[in-house]
């Protein structure tokens, strides 16, 4: 990465965990189910954008800084696998194991298909 | 793995507290090592297409580690650190760990014609990340002199 593309992937990046921050508390305090739709949402959507920027990088010649600041960093950063394996694991261990399930399910097939659909829609 | 710590953050929403300026700013900064260790490791171990995504999958499987042990020890014994909860795991983990990169990968695997290498990719990362979760929990909760009953 060149020296003056690390400020924007920081900055980046930094916007991604905030969003993160902010759509996970605006989800959760509008569902009071329990279950970890923010988390969802915020995988599913993001897997979509990363579809989305590396499919440019691949079909239209997207270029590379801009992948490494958007996709690395950003899209990186805004989507998470710790949160989603720690929740996974509290639903299960607080018995909720068809809802462990479920969150295992929504996040897994649809973060492939998202980022799938980022993919095809670039290839357009 | 019953008793399982209560996470403020989802109580805290669901209560409507205010957004607390200083928890945004912790995540913010939380993220900058964070995304900057995913990126060096991911340039450190790179990959030729077609093979296991080593770089990611350890980011995940270490950070998912990390964030049960932390999250154990934090929410735990210390139940208002915020702060470094906000630093440490929304922030600093959060961003280390990546969902995107990991189904972008499993796709563009499949796209390549290695869809059996995307499905030991997709199972290896869950069934470590998960199992990963668990264990950081787990030894947390030890750590912290909680007995499991």
């Amino acid at each position: 990465m060149s020296a003056g593309t690390w400020p924007l992937f920081l900055l980046a990046a930094a916007v991604g965990a905030v969003a993160r921050y902010l759509i996970d508390r605006a989800v959760t305090a509008r569902r009071g189910d329990g279950f970890p739709w923010g988390t969802t949402l915020i995988n599913v959507s993001g897997s979509f954008v990363l579809g989305l920027i590396t499919g440019l990088g691949l079909y239209h010649a997207f270029p590379g800084d801009a992948r490494l600041v958007l996709g690395t960093g950003f899209c990186g950063a805004y989507t998470t696998f710790s949160t989603f394996a720690f929740e996974t694991v509290r639903l299960a261990g607080e018995g909720r194991v068809g809802a462990a399930a479920r969150h295992v399910a929504w996040n897994t097939v649809g973060g492939l298909l998202a980022s799938a659909s980022g993919l095809i829609v670039a290839a357009l | 793995m019953d008793d399982l710590p209560v996470d403020p953050d989802a109580v805290a929403a669901a209560r409507g507290r205010p957004l607390d300026r200083r928890v945004v700013a912790a995540v913010a900064l939380g993220a900058l090592p964070g995304a900057a260790a995913r990126h060096a490791l991911a340039e450190a171990i790179t990959a030729p297409a077609g093979h296991f995504p080593w770089a990611t999958f350890s980011t995940n499987v270490s950070g998912s580690l990390a964030l049960g042990l932390v999250l154990a020890v934090l929410l735990q014994r210390y139940p208002p650190a915020t702060y470094a909860r906000a630093f440490a795991g929304t922030g600093f983990l959060g961003a280390f760990t990546t969902f995107s990169t990991f189904s972008v990968e499993a796709d563009v695997l499949i796209k390549d014609g290695h869809a059996a290498m995307a499905l030991a990719y997709v199972v290896a990362s869950l069934t470590a990340g998960l199992g990963a979760a668990g264990l950081g929990l787990a030894a947390g909760g030890r750590l912290t002199g909680r007995r499991p009953r």
